[in-house]
This record gives C-alpha cells, sequence and structure tokens, in this order.
C-alpha cells in the first residue's frame, strides 16, 4: 500500500545551495533517463526529498498493516483467510524493501522507525480512519490498493534507481491485492442482503479518505516544479485523482454500488470527472495527528517497538546487525 | 475401511488438523507487531503453511471420511468439538514465549511427517510428504532464532531459558493418543504418539545442550485437548475467528 500526497516539508527545500555545474550535469543525467543510484552526486534537497518520500511510503506500509491485520483473525473462511495473511505479510516485505531503499541516502532503519513512533515522520492518512466490519477489509484492498498502485506506478518511472526497482516488485504484488480485493467486493456486491449493506455502508466511510489519498489540489501545494523536474515526484495530486476515478467510480457503479458524492459525473466532451471537493480542513487535522485513529496507530506501532526491543539489542549483541543494503 | 480404523484415523487427522488452524492463527498473530520487520514477514509466512496444511486436511476429511465442507468444520464448531492442544491455544504472548513454542511444535511436526510419509494410509503419506517439505523450513527459522537468542545478551539468554521452561509441560501435551490408536500402530497408519514423543525428546535435548540451554524439569504433559477439554483460552479464539463466517454461515465470503 502507499500513502498519497506528499505530505509536507517542501517549503524547508533550500534553493540553489549546490554546486552550479554538478547541479546542471545531474539535471541532464535525469533529463536523458538515467537513473541515479546511491554513490552518484545528487543534490542536497534531493536527497533529502527522496528519503521522506521513500520513508513516508515505508510507514504507510508499516501502518497500513495494522487495519488489516486486525481482521486476520476474523477472515471469513480459509480462502480469505490465506489471502489475507498472504497480503499482509506483502505489505510487511514492501516495508523492508522500502527501508532498504531510503538507508542507501543514509537515514537508518533504526532512525526512520523512531521518526515514526515519535511523530516526526508522516504515513498515509489513509491508515488513520477504522476497519470497522470485513466489507472494510474489502475496500481497502480493492480501493486502497487501488489507489496505491496509480500512484506507485507513476514513482516507478522516477529517477532514483533503488526507489524505483522496489516500486516495480512492490506493484507487481499489488496487482495481486487488487485483484483479491475485487474478488471480495464482488462476492459482497453479489451476496445476500446482509453483505450488500455492510459493503455499502463501508463504501461510504471510506469514499471521503480514497479522495483526499492523492494530496490537496496542485493548486494548494508549492514547490512542485523542481521535484518533478527532478523526476521526484512524477505526477500531479489532480491527475492521479482523475485517473483513480476513471477507472474506479465505473466498475463501482457497475456492481449496484453508489457513491456519496452527488456531482461525480464525466464530462463526455474533456474526459474529466468533477466531483465535490472534499474536506481539506478535515484532511490537514488529520496529518496534524487529530484523526479518528492517529494516537491509536502510533501507540499500537509503539508498543510493538517496545516489546520487541530486547530482541534487536540481543542481535546488536550478537553482532548481526543488517547491513546497509544496495538495492 | 472397518470401523475400528476408520473411527481413530478420522480423529487423528482432525485433531491434526485442529492443532495446526490455531497454531496458524496464534502465529498469525504477529504480523503487523513482530521485534523486527523480518520476524513479521516470517511468522506470517509459516501461520500460512500450517492454516494452509489443516485447510488440505479438512479437504481430506470431507472427501474421504464424509465430513462437512472445511469452512464449515473449521469455522462453526465449538471448543468441546475441538481437539487441538494446550500448547497452541495459549495465547501469544511475548516473542520469547512464541518462539519457544514454534521451536518446540515444529521440530515435532517435522518428526511427525517423517513417520506420516512412511504411512500405509496412503492419501496422508501424501499429505505428509509435501508438509515436511514446508516445515524443514520451519524448523530451521526457529533453530537459528533459538541459538542466536542464546547467544545474544544476559536479557536475551534468561528470556529464552525462561520461555522454554514454561512452554515444555504444554509442548509435552500434543502427543495425545486418540482412542483406537493401537489399530492405526497395527495398521502401520502412524506409529503413534508415543514413539513420536521419544523421537523428539531425544532430539530437543541434544539441541537445547548443544546451543546452551539448560534442560527444562520433567513436568506433567498438559493433556485434555485431544479429548475436548481446554484451557480458558480457546474458546474466545474460536468465537473470533468465526465471527464474520457465523454472521450468515450459509452466505458465500
Ligand atoms: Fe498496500
Ligand atoms: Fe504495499
Ligand atoms: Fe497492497
Amino acid at each position: 500500500m502507499y500513502g498519497g500526497g506528499y505530505i509536507g516539508g517542501e517549503e524547508t527545500l533550500q534553493a540553489n545551495q549546490d554546486d552550479p555545474i554538478a547541479l546542471a550535469e545531474f539535471e541532464a543525467r535525469i533529463a536523458a533517463g538515467d537513473k541515479i543510484e546511491p554513490k552518484d552526486w545528487m543534490p542536497a534537497d534531493y536527497r533529502k526529498q527522496l528519503v521522506r518520500m521513500i520513508e513516508q511510503h515505508a510507514h504507510s506500509e508499516v501502518i497500513g498493516a495494522l487495519p488489516e491485520g486486525t481482521w486476520i483473525t476474523r477472515a471469513p473462511g480459509f480462502r480469505r483467510k490465506l489471502a489475507l495473511m498472504a497480503k499482509v505479510q506483502d505489505e510487511m516485505g514492501h516495508a523492508q524493501l522500502l527501508y532498504s531503499a531510503a538507508e542507501t541516502l543514509g537515514k537508518s532503519r533504526e532512525a526512520m522507525i523512531n521518526d515514526l513512533i515519535n511523530g516526526k515522520s508522516k504515513y498515509s492518512n489513509v491508515f488513520n480512519y477504522p476497519a470497522f466490519t470485513w466489507a472494510d477489509v474489502a475496500v481497502i484492498g480493492w480501493l486502497v490498493d487501488g489507489a496505491a498502485i496509480v500512484n506507485q506506478v507513476a514513482n516507478s518511472k522516477g529517477s532514483y534507481g533503488p526507489y524505483v526497482r522496489a516500486l516495480e516488485r512492490i506493484c507487481y504484488e499489488e496487482s495481486f491485492h487488487l485483484k483479491q480485493g475485487h474478488d471480495n467486493v464482488v462476492f459482497l456486491a453479489t451476496g445476500t442482503e446482509m453483505q450488500r449493506t455492510m459493503l455499502q455502508e463501508a463504501l461510504n466511510r471510506w469514499w471521503q479518505p480514497l479522495m483526499h489519498f492523492f494530496g490537496p489540489s496542485d493548486t494548494m501545494s508549492v514547490h512542485t516544479e523542481k521535484l518533478m523536474r527532478w523526476k521526484v515526484k512524477m505526477a500531479s495530486n489532480d491527475d492521479m485523482r482523475q485517473q483513480f476515478i476513471s477507472m474506479y467510480v465505473p466498475k463501482i457503479w457497475e456492481l449496484g454500488l453508489t457513491l456519496p458524492d452527488n456531482e461525480l459525473k464525466r464530462n463526455p466532451l474533456t474526459g474529466k470527472w468533477a466531483f465535490a471537493d472534499p474536506d481539506w480542513n478535515l484532511f490537514f487535522e488529520v496529518i496534524k495527528g487529530n484523526g479518528p485513529l492517529n494516537k491509536e496507530r502510533l501507540a499500537v506501532r509503539r508498543t510493538a517497538e517496545e516489546r520487541g526491543r530486547w530482541v534487536r539489542e540481543a542481535l546488536l549483541k550478537a553482532d548481526m546487525k543488517y547491513t546497509v543494503p544496495f538495492a | 475401511m472397518q470401523d475400528n480404523i476408520k473411527q481413530p484415523l478420522q480423529q487423528f487427522i482432525l485433531q491434526l488438523a485442529d492443532n495446526l488452524l490455531v497454531m496458524g492463527h496464534r502465529n498469525s498473530e504477529w504480523t503487523g507487531l513482530g521485534p523486527i520487520i523480518e520476524e513479521d514477514i516470517a511468522f506470517a509466512s509459516i501461520a500460512q503453511d500450517q492454516v494452509g496444511q489443516a485447510w488440505n486436511l479438512y479437504q481430506l476429511l470431507e472427501s474421504e471420511f464424509g465430513f462437512a465442507h472445511p469452512d464449515q468444520v473449521a469455522f462453526t464448531r465449538n471448543e468441546k468439538e475441538f481437539y487441538s492442544s494446550h500448547l497452541v491455544e495459549q495465547p501469544t504472548g511475548e516473542y520469547d514465549f512464541s518462539l519457544a513454542r514454534h521451536y518446540l511444535y515444529d521440530l515435532a511436526q517435522l518428526i511427525r511427517y517423517e513417520m506420516l510419509s512412511r504411512s500405509s494410509y496412503e492419501p496422508l503419506a501424501k499429505l505428509a510428504k509435501k508438509f515436511h517439505g514446508e516445515v524443514k523450513y520451519h524448523v530451521f527459522h526457529a533453530q537459528t532464532w533459538m541459538k542466536q537468542l542464546m547467544d545474544g545478551n544476559e536479557v536475551s539468554k534468561a528470556r529464552m531459558q525462561s520461555a522454554v521452561n514454561d512452554v515444555f509441560p504444554f509442548a509435552m501435551g500434543v502427543f495425545e493418543s486418540v482412542d483406537g490408536e493401537e489399530a492405526l500402530i497395527a495398521e502401520g497408519i502412524f506409529e503413534g504418539e508415543s514413539a513420536l514423543k521419544d523421537a523428539w525428546m531425544q532430539q530437543v535435548g541434544a539441541q537445547l545442550l548443544e546451543w546452551g540451554y539448560s534442560l527444562p524439569q520433567l513436568a506433567q504433559p498438559v493433556l485434555g485437548g485431544g479429548k475436548g477439554y481446554h484451557s480458558e483460552y480457546l474458546q474466545p479464539l474460536l468465537d473470533e475467528m468465526g465471527e464474520v463466517f457465523r454472521l450468515d454461515p450459509s452466505a458465500e465470503w
């Protein structure tokens, strides 16, 4: 899974403090489609923004395992139980790949996890919402993973080699999550009255968080040109949101489900979708830590870290610390 | 198949499946919460193998013994009709407890599958060979960690030793014979819990000593699960496992 939205931080980028010749060479390489590797020269802002982005992505995988993880023990039937176990396991595997990719830029996994649990680094807002019923798991598997794929496929065309390679593998696995989420949704949509109701209610709950997923409108964010020129940010928030809506809204309607937005409508001339502007104040409140579950998610993560500390300390003593990978 | 064989055989398979399902369920509780991400992934993968093996065995009960659909069998019975051991139903606890249980349980499974791969009951021998290939990796994983935490620091040594001591009486309780086991032994279907336990004790003893553990006191094994007598932990686990399925067991999920 992945958190969209490039949350915060752009304002701290310092412009033009890099060696102009090296910078020109760097930009020429990127323009030519070269990948940047860990030992290559890179602007300080490039490194900083990538660490922030990959780290946020990794944290989103870790925290994203929580809402679905609590349903592994309740999944109905062997097929669903095994599929959900495999899916959440994949997400933890994504976190591992991403932490390794970020470590190539000089920040250790330990430092990243510390910043997650002390609230310094962010993760996708979407995981601060609860999964009340089994149908929430279905909606997450199909639509949250679906939204994540839009974002990750875009990023996999980026300029930083280790991140791009991690994303290629992640996108491959995500395509199975999407299939499995869709299958789960279809069973509920075509099932009993109770199952359908459960699904519709979950969809109503998740629609606004999904509209928030890609982050605020481009008109509201700053400093994205440089990041786009450096192929750190690969698609605009609005474009990704449009892409998501055009891919999934028709499929949702085909299943006879409704969405809690009366303005949703495709303009046949432009192909663009109109939709009600989601509540951005709420989005920023959730980022600040005031979402329904921010505190609980971090508390769970903190407890897991504390309970496992003795294991990590024993590994250090045994000199089996993981080394910085080349990814 | 004669009744004096069929009865103990189906009970034996059911008990094996119930143990696997509950063990897999417990191990899956680590997903997302492990001490390091690599261990999250390892426990999740072991849990999938165990739940998958349980599923295969319930399928065998359905096709060869006339049991209901595996989902019905697994997700709707209550504790009196469940034959898992006390070992697997104990709460996940801390990582030391889970690891010691994982080691002691999976080593027993490995030997059990070695024995069953020679079973005269062909469908079970076939499954046992397949499961053996999976459990080899579980045991390798458990051994690696049992050893490296005993080589770690004073805290990890102390914790692991005390976890082994705590788990041991429960672990000895997984070798609970079904009624009529003599017929299974006579037919060459299974060599019996007692032979299995002896082989297990020998390997566990040698390995623990090699890694620097002291051998736990021989206590009374915690038995009863195989007869449907459980600790207070099983029914809540089953309630949780069946929570969604039981909303409508006739629905397709
Ligand atoms: Fe995901
Ligand atoms: Fe993922
Ligand atoms: Fe995913």
